[in-house]
Parts: C-alpha cells; sequence; structure tokens
C-alpha cells in the first residue's frame, strides 16, 4: 500500500529525492517510531506527526520545528518500522532542507553545531576537538561555555585534548580538497 | 597473523588514545595487526550528510578508496564512523546517480572507487575472528568479582543487522566472560548516550546520561564497558556534571572494552592509557583485579 497524494505537494517531492526520503510513502502511521525514539517527548511534533505533516504539504510548520534537530541518529525507530522506513534519514533530509531554505528554528543550537562542524571538516579534513568547541560556543554563548569549563579542564588534565592537533599532510590535503570541491560543484551548492 | 587496515577517525588521535593505544596494545597478544590507514580524512559525521550529502560522502568515498588499494578489511573504532562509512559504501551500490557523482569527484583526486571494501567494527573483530578460545589462553589476572555493564551504544549495531541484534547484541557480553568477569544484565545497552546533543543540547543529552549510568549501578555493575570514543566521553567525562544537575554520586569507571580486555591480559596501565579515563579505573577497581 502506498498513500497517492493529491495536487501538488511540492514538500513530499523535495523530500523523496533525497536518498533514503522516498520510501515516506509508504508509512502507515502506527506510530513505532514515535515510540522508540529517545526524544520524542521533547519535539514539537513526534516523527509519525513530522511525516504525517509532511505528506498534507505543511513545509514551514515541519522545518521550522525543533523535531528533527533532536534527532540522535540512533536508529531505533529504523530498525523498528514495520514499512521498512528510514525515519533517521527523513529526519536528515528535513534538517538538509531548513538549513537550505533558512527555516531552522532558533530554538535549537544543533544547527550551528553541524555548521560549525561541517566548516571544519572541510577546511582540515580533520575535526580538532578544541578548535571546534571554541568557535561553536563563541557563536551560540560565549558565556554558556563557561559552565562547560571545568569538563574542558579536566579532558586537558587527563590528556585527552591536545592542542596541536593532527592535520592531514599537505600533499593529501591537496588532494582531499580537490575531491570535495567537485563534489561540490556537481551539487550545484556555493 | 591477522591484518586489518585500520580507521581511527578523529578521536582515536585525540580525546580518545587510550582506546588506540589499548586496542594495538590487546591485538599485539592475540596475532592481530591494524595497519592505520595512511593520509585517512574525517568520515564527515552525520552533521556533514545534512549540509551537503554528496561532499560528506566523497569524504567517506576517499578513504574507501584509499583502503581498495589495499585490499584489507577496513576496521574502525568508532561506531559513528563505522556507521558513518557503512552507509557511504551502501549508498555508493544503491544509487547509481550518486555513484557516478562520487567517482566523478574521487577522479579530481586521482582515486577511484569500485565497491570492494568490507568496513568492520573493531567489536566485530575482536568478538567474531579471534576464537575465543585464544583470548583465554592470554588471560593472566583474575576478573571472577568484577561485574561489567556491557554497553554497545546505537550506531554499533543499528542501523542493518550486522553482526549482532540491533536491539539486545550478545557479542561484547560473550567477550567479556571469556575474560573472566561477570556480566550484568543491561536493558539499555543499545540506548542512545545523546551523541554531539551533549555541546548543543546539554539538557537533553544529560537526561539520556543519568538512565544510562542509573541503569548500570541499578544492576549492581561496578564499571561499564564500551565501544565508541562519543559513548565513552559522555558517559565518563560529564558523569559529574550529571551528578551536579541530578544530584547523584555516581563514581562508576567507563572503560574501553579493550581496556578491560587488556587489564584482564595483565598489561600494564599506561599501556592502557588508563590515566585518561576520568572517573579514576585502579582506585575503584583495584580489589577486584587480581593475580590468578
Amino acid at each position: 500500500m502506498e498513500i497517492q497524494v493529491h495536487g501538488s505537494n511540492d514538500f513530499i517531492q523535495e523530500i523523496s529525492s533525497m536518498p533514503g526520503g522516498e520510501k515516506i510513502n509508504l508509512c502507515i502511521q502506527c506510530g513505532t517510531c514515535s515510540a522508540s525514539c529517545p526524544n520524542a517527548n521533547k519535539m514539537d511534533y513526534t516523527p509519525r506527526e513530522i511525516i504525517a505533516m509532511a505528506r498534507a504539504g505543511l513545509r514551514e510548520e515541519v522545518l521550522s520545528s525543533n523535531s528533527m534537530w533532536l534527532c540522535l541518529s540512533c536508529y531505533m525507530c529504523t530498525v523498528r518500522c514495520p514499512r521498512g522506513i528510514v525515519p533517521t534519514y527523513i529526519m536528515h533530509a528535513l534538517e538538509h532542507l531548513a538549513m537550505r531554505h533558512h527555516l531552522s528554528t532558533p530554538r535549537t543550537r544543533t544547527p550551528t553545531l553541524y555548521k560549525v562542524f561541517s566548516d571544519t571538516v572541510r577546511a582540515a579534513g580533520h575535526i580538532p576537538r578544541l578548535g571546534c568547541m571554541t568557535r561553536f560556543y563563541l557563536q551560540v554563548n560565549p558565556f554558556g561555555a563557561l559552565k562547560n569549563i571545568p569538563v574542558a579542564l579536566s579532558l586537558f588534565k587527563h590528556g585527552r585534548m591536545p592542542i596541536r592537533p593532527t592535520r592531514l599532510k599537505p600533499k593529501a590535503h591537496v588532494q582531499f580538497k580537490a575531491i570535495l570541491d567537485k563534489a561540490q560543484s556537481l551539487e550545484g551548492t556555493p | 597473523m591477522r591484518y586489518y587496515s585500520y580507521f581511527p577517525g578523529c578521536g582515536m588521535h585525540e580525546d580518545s588514545r587510550a582506546y588506540d593505544l589499548s586496542a594495538k596494545a590487546v591485538a599485539k597478544l592475540i596475532d592481530t595487526e591494524f595497519i592505520e590507514l595512511e593520509n585517512w580524512n574525517c568520515c564527515g559525521s552525520t552533521p556533514y550528510t545534512v549540509i551537503d550529502d554528496l561532499s560528506a560522502f566523497c569524504c567517506c568515498a576517499r578513504n574507501l578508496a584509499l583502503a581498495e588499494k589495499r585490499g584489507l578489511d577496513l576496521v574502525a573504532a568508532c561506531s559513528d564512523c563505522y556507521l558513518i562509512l557503512n552507509r557511504t559504501d551502501q549508498h555508493f551500490k544503491e544509487y547509481p546517480e550518486i555513484r557516478t557523482k562520487i567517482n566523478e569527484s574521487l577522479a579530481a583526486g586521482g582515486l577511484e572507487y569500485h565497491g570492494t571494501v568490507k568496513v568492520r567494527h573493531i567489536l566485530d573483530v575482536f568478538a567474531n575472528d579471534i576464537d575465543s578460545e585464544a583470548i583465554k589462553a592470554n588471560v593472566k589476572m583474575d576478573l571472577s568479582t568484577l561485574k561489567v555493564a556491557p554497553y554497545y551504544g546505537c550506531q554499533v549495531v543499528r542501523p542493518k543487522p550486522n553482526f549482532d541484534d540491533p536491539e539486545y547484541p550478545q557479542s561484547m557480553d560473550r567477550l567479556i566472560e571469556s575474560l573472566g568477569a561477570q556480566v550484568v544484565p543491561y536493558p539499555l545497552k543499545t540506548r542512545c548516550c545523546g551523541g554531539s546533543l551533549i555541546l548543543s543540547e546539554q539538557d537533553i543529552a544529560l537526561g539520556l546520561i543519568y538512565k544510562l549510568l542509573d541503569n548500570a549501578i541499578s544492576n549492581g555493575a561496578d564499571c561499564i564497558a564500551t565501544v565508541c570514543p562519543f559513548c565513552h566521553l559522555n558517559l565518563d567525562a560529564y558523569q559529574s556534571v550529571v551528578n551536579k544537575k541530578f544530584k547523584t554520586h555516581f563514581n562508576i569507571p567507563v572503560l574501553f572494552f579493550t581496556q578491560l580486555m587488556g587489564m584482564a591480559f595483565g598489561i600494564d596501565a599506561k599501556a592502557l592509557g588508563l590515566r585518561e579515563n576520568i572517573v579514576p579505573v585502579h582506585k575503584i577497581l583495584a580489589s577486584h583485579i587480581k593475580q590468578r
């Protein structure tokens, strides 16, 4: 059984065009995903509701919600879904669309974290923890960072936060960058 | 001798060097060698896929292409790296359009991927490739009074059924038993630790960590064994923050399962990086580690 969408629903097309998003129309609204999700009770709309809303074409409500940003990518919903849908991938697709259309909610800091993380990978080919965490806290809440100083200090004291991060060797970095530049040109994003 | 290509991922050279050290020290005793993939780059993790999926796939595909040249199984110790590398390999095979774009991008760096690399988790190697008799033969210390909660976390057993059950796995349980230690029932063994939400949504992540610690302790565990740098960081480094928030007094050591193996094998603390564990290991567990 597959739900037939009548009339135009560009939103569902957008989701379906992304890897893993194509199965969204197989959903029977049983709610197993919501029951399995460790964060469903903190989401504006549970995973089941998000799927129903997306299929109803409620684009803005879905993309400006906090739901997908609280997804932990733990895939419990995925192993339990009786229809073989990967709700985790649908959440990823929604995160991507929210970001692309500048609709992500300011009520969660996860979009900023993801952006800082991705920029760091792209630039360095590695994730130096200290640099990445500092940049994130500076962007979201420099004073909130103070609360985390004891954790950072204990990591530092136990040799778990090196000041000098590992980096790609120059030749490997050139290759890495050439590959990612090409990928980005194929994707058509800036 | 068994040889594997080894993908350390960013954690193993930064916050989880103890995992890297102990895995290599233990492997040596059971005729196994992990050969680090030369010039590897970050797997991109989940966040990069969200921002730009093709670039994220290419991050992984570069590593896969490098590993393919050597022809050995590629072993990841971080569950996130393991999942992300596998997902790229799977998308590469399932979607012809992605396959073409990945190889077009790789060509810009003089590489090509054919889809032949088998990505494995280091737990799978220790639990399934190594005969449990070989492990038992190396056990020098008596851990018979030590009670361990085996914490798998989420991404080592999901999303696809792989080497173990996605909800109630047993491979680490058996491994710990072959070390002579006791395994306590741990119903939350595959529940999520909060991952990177510890940075962006700290209160939510702390709530998840609290449940995991509480569940291990209320089942009588003396320590928790983990298989992933993220899980370890959250359960170990943030334990004091959980105590503050929930007014608890948790003080339970969190070990990488390879550290536990090393302790059973009688390898010294320094070679296992035990100093890097934040909740002190030896001070709390000393009475459970006896000469045989």
